[in-house]
């Protein structure tokens, strides 16, 4: 694709397999292409996850992605043309405009979904349509800046990173992705998510 | 200002300005079809935020796309990718 690239794995220290896998990668595609790196942590929040990620990165954008392949590789080029387009700071991939989507939600899920989408615009009116995505593309500066800054875990962690780009005056791209329900591994939405994510709503909407 | 901040400060403004209106006194009250109006106003407002937000999610929940050729890509790609890193000495 001519784009230089380099990919960064962070993994749980899980025994799921990731590590043993990722290891042989690097091998085959040797270690100036895939860099594997295993934080031991428990409950290894995604922002324990960019900052070890950060360490590793010599580019001068990053793309953060889930790696259950719910977030398309592929998709990574549109982020690159979008960034060069409006020289934006941040690309973010939003389900819910163009023709954005999902695959394999029930309509319960799509339901929450939307009607928590709807309540973050009227409370936060951020200026970004998917807030609680995390496929983002963002310039390495910025990401740093972002970091220092942000406090929330999870899925407020996430809608926090757009909020606070927002107040620092980033500008921010959107590029509809399809997001495909977990390939592998199950996908969480109970009742303690919704009640976190009302919680850390409600805290990002008094404190920003 | 925070987003809590700008709600209060316009909750504030309107309110008073309704209150003024609504709730004055006999000697400066505004004509009574206006006063009519203007009593369940707060009530009507709410009443019609409750319905848009009812309309919008319900548009958007219809709207709201299935990706199934992009599923079906997945699929394709992850074939070829496994067999590509198999050949490549990938063990699984």
């Amino acid at each position: 694709s001519g784009i230089d690239f380099e990919i960064i794995i962070i993994d749980d220290g899980s025994p799921d397999g990731t590590q043993e896998v990722a290891k042989q990668l690097e091998k085959i595609y040797g270690s100036d292409k895939i860099v594997s790196c295993v934080v031991i942590s428990v409950l290894l929040s995604p922002g324990t996850a960019y900052i070890h990620g950060m360490k590793h990165a010599t580019g001068n954008f990053i793309v953060i992605m889930d790696a259950d392949l719910s977030h398309h590789v592929s998709l990574y080029l549109m982020y690159g043309a979008k960034q060069k387009e409006g020289n934006f700071d941040i690309v973010s991939g939003t389900r819910y405009r163009g023709n954005g989507g999902v695959y394999g939600w029930d309509l319960k899920r799509k339901l929450i979904s939307r009607g928590a989408n709807f309540l973050t615009q009227v409370l936060l009116r951020p200026g970004a349509s998917d807030l609680t995505g995390s496929f983002r593309l963002y310039r390495k500066e910025v990401l740093q800046k972002l970091m220092e800054k942000c406090v929330s875990k999870g899925y407020v962690f996430q809608m926090e990173m757009i909020v606070r780009a927002r107040q620092l005056g980033y500008t921010i791209g959107e590029v509809p992705i399809s997001f495909v329900d977990r390939v592998y591994g199950e996908s969480k939405l109970g009742g303690n998510e919704i009640v976190s994510f009302l919680k850390g709503l409600l805290t990002l909407f008094a404190t920003t | 200002m925070t987003k809590l901040g700008q709600w209060l400060c316009g909750f504030a403004l309107l309110g008073s300005a309704w209150a003024a209106l609504a709730l004055a006194p006999p000697g400066l009250q505004p004509p009574a079809p206006l006063r009519q109006a203007l009593l369940p106003l707060p009530v009507y407002l709410l009443v019609a935020f409750g319905c848009y937000s009812l309309a919008t999610v319900g548009y958007r929940l219809a709207t709201f796309n299935d990706c199934e050729e992009a599923a079906a890509e997945l699929q394709e790609h992850i074939k070829a990718a496994r067999a590509d890193l198999r050949r490549r000495g990938l063990r699984f």
